[in-house]
């Protein structure tokens, strides 16, 4: 193994990082603090609480999102910062000296994948934290808890990375976080539970992955789910593996990069 | 002593069909330096990105200190360093970073003191807090070659590295090419300008349409394919070439008192003993006599000009003749 290479190239996008703090950083803190606002205050004060019998027990609205708004924050930083770290340098040209340097396209991987999913746990825990000044939050299962966050930062990073790749335009590179993402997490219970919706669509949101890991995430912090949690673990886990199986094709092939 | 570098039989064919290599088969020897001539699209980057590992073979092999290319490149690859044609830099970088950066990538542990040694040799010391964005393009293409050197490779490729740079810093170039070739680094330069392998190259390889068309010492290739020119200063200007000496195919400078005679090196007589003697018999005054050898540049257009071209009989006998 190269570490050396796995070292200069995650910290040099972690560096990248530093230097657009606010972009990274602030940006999240900001959006989630509207996110409280809109939902969890002016909303939220009008929605009686979740997840409970008769009224009773369950969780209050503006708690309730948090998991989702972690989860919505978790997937397009993941993937944008993935995408972007691959892609920059081969739009530059840069990537020449990736390609002839001796390191195995897997650490190359290591190196941005491991990078994008960092700067995602940073942001996801900030997200947290920020959370936790507007409503009084307890997490159930802490173990599944970090799972799932990390699970799912390593996963859509890989699969932010395998945009990168992909795409040959900066517009390519938004396609696919724009068009299916988002709609797939805003439609994936982020701020409801399928059992909200009439049977058709409980039915049919069945079918959109994102619902697994918000299901399953939320359940780890209240006990709250639309699936079983091992099934969640399961559908995280048969993605990353999917994407892992993309990227090594990628390597393979030397798709896009190796002619 | 075995090459540094051997590429045996390479074969390179785009996905589009374009056959980029055709059969290339070339020796490069521990510590010379080897200019690769040839126009746009001959496969000279083509050529260079396969030995780095940017592009694979179709088929062929090269070795690189005894190591294949394929199966051993970690080995090959840590032994070779890249500066590419274009000025391929990141943005926001710093000048300092981005030579760590590239030193890492190749496995080796930091070393600012190896760090300071190239920028200072690049004079690039006082620029090292700099955002690459900030340079201009002769800093740009000394931060690429810094960034080749960073982890001290025994064999550096420069794709065109002189293209767009001005004259002072191009002589700064050669300069550094000649120090590392004094380091036992070996250099791979591909080049448009034939002066730039005249003047620092131990051997000129000519490509063209992705054939090796020739690799020769470059002393012993101007020897062989050069040809000379005769120039006859004359007392008087004259208005026309006598008909007595048609046979020398003379050219007559515009101002008509100079006689252009070519004459290939190659051949036992030259015919230069008879032409003085024919000119004396038609009359002419000499003034002065020099004679000057066709330059690389000369000699490149001709065999590319030759493999074009299907060969004219009439130019058998000057084969220079057409380039001059």
């Amino acid at each position: 193994m190269n570490w050396q290479a796995i070292s200069v190239i995650y910290k040099s996008e972690m560096l990248r990082t530093r230097n657009t703090l606010l972009q990274s950083i602030a940006s999240p803190v900001i959006s989630t603090c509207l996110y409280f606002v809109v939902f969890g205050s002016a909303i939220g004060s009008r929605i009686q609480t979740v997840g409970g019998v008769d009224g009773q027990g369950g969780v209050s609205y503006g708690v309730f999102i948090v998991p989702g708004l972690m989860m919505l924050s978790l997937l397009t930083q993941s993937i944008s910062n993935a995408s972007f770290g691959i892609y920059f340098p081969k739009f530059t040209g840069t990537i020449y000296e990736i390609l002839s340097a001796p390191i195995s396209f897997f650490e190359v991987i290591i190196g941005y994948v491991g990078a994008a999913a960092t700067k995602s746990i940073i942001i996801g825990t900030i997200i947290l934290i920020t959370a936790s000044f507007f409503v009084d939050l307890s997490i159930a299962h802490p173990l599944w808890m970090l799972a799932f966050f990390i699970l799912t930062c390593v996963t859509f990073s890989l699969f932010g990375f395998i945009i990168g790749m992909w795409a040959d335009s900066f517009e390519k590179l938004q396609l696919i976080p724009l068009l299916v993402i988002t709609p797939l997490v805003f439609l994936g219970g982020s701020f409801y539970t399928i059992d909200m919706l009439p049977p058709l669509w409980q039915k049919i949101s069945l079918l959109n992955p994102v619902l697994y890991l918000i299901s399953g995430f939320r359940w780890s912090f209240f006990e709250l789910s639309d699936v079983n949690h091992g099934t969640s673990l399961i559908m995280v886990l048969a993605f990353l593996f999917i994407c892992l199986g993309i990227v090594w094709w990628m390597f393979k092939s030397g798709y896009k990069l190796r002619q | 002593m075995p090459p540094i570098v051997a590429i045996k039989d390479l074969c390179k064919t785009y996905a589009s069909g374009h056959q980029a290599l055709k059969n290339i088969n070339l020796d490069i020897k521990r510590g010379e330096i080897i200019a690769l001539l040839g126009p746009n699209g001959a496969g000279k980057t083509t050529l260079i990105s396969t030995i780095c590992g940017i592009v694979s073979p179709t088929s062929g092999t090269v070795t690189v200190d005894g190591h294949d290319t394929v199966r051993h490149y970690r080995k090959t690859r840590s032994l070779i360093g890249l500066v590419p044609q274009e000025l391929t830099l990141g943005a926001f970088e710093k000048v300092e970073n981005t030579l760590a950066f590239s030193r890492g990538l190749f496995g080796k542990k930091p070393d600012p003191a190896h760090i300071e040694k190239l920028l200072k040799q690049l004079s690039l010391w006082d620029k090292k807090d700099s955002a690459l964005m900030m340079l201009s393009g002769g800093m740009k293409r000394r931060v690429l070659i810094g960034k080749a050197l960073s982890h001290s490779p025994k064999v550096l490729f420069l794709d065109e590295p002189t293209a767009g740079v001005d004259v002072e810093l191009r002589k700064d170039m050669w300069k550094l090419v000649s120090d590392l070739r004094e380091s036992g680094v070996t250099i791979i330069l591909t080049t448009h300008y034939i002066e730039e392998a005249e003047e620092i190259a131990d051997r000129v390889g000519v490509i063209n349409n992705g054939e090796l068309l020739l690799v020769e010492d470059k002393n012993a290739l101007m020897q062989k394919l050069g040809s000379k020119q005769l120039s006859i200063e004359l007392r008087e200007a004259i208005s026309s070439i006598p008909e007595s000496l048609n046979t020398y195919e003379l050219q007559l400078s515009d101002n008509g008192t100079q006689l252009i005679y070519s004459y290939d090196v190659k051949s036992e007589r030259t015919g230069i003993t008879a032409l003085l003697q024919a000119v004396n018999k038609a009359g002419l005054q000499l003034k002065d006599l020099h004679t000057s050898q066709s330059s690389l540049e000369e000699i490149f257009v001709n065999l590319v000009n030759d493999r074009q071209t299907p060969p004219d009989p009439s130019k058998e006998t000057h084969p220079m003749k057409d380039a001059l």
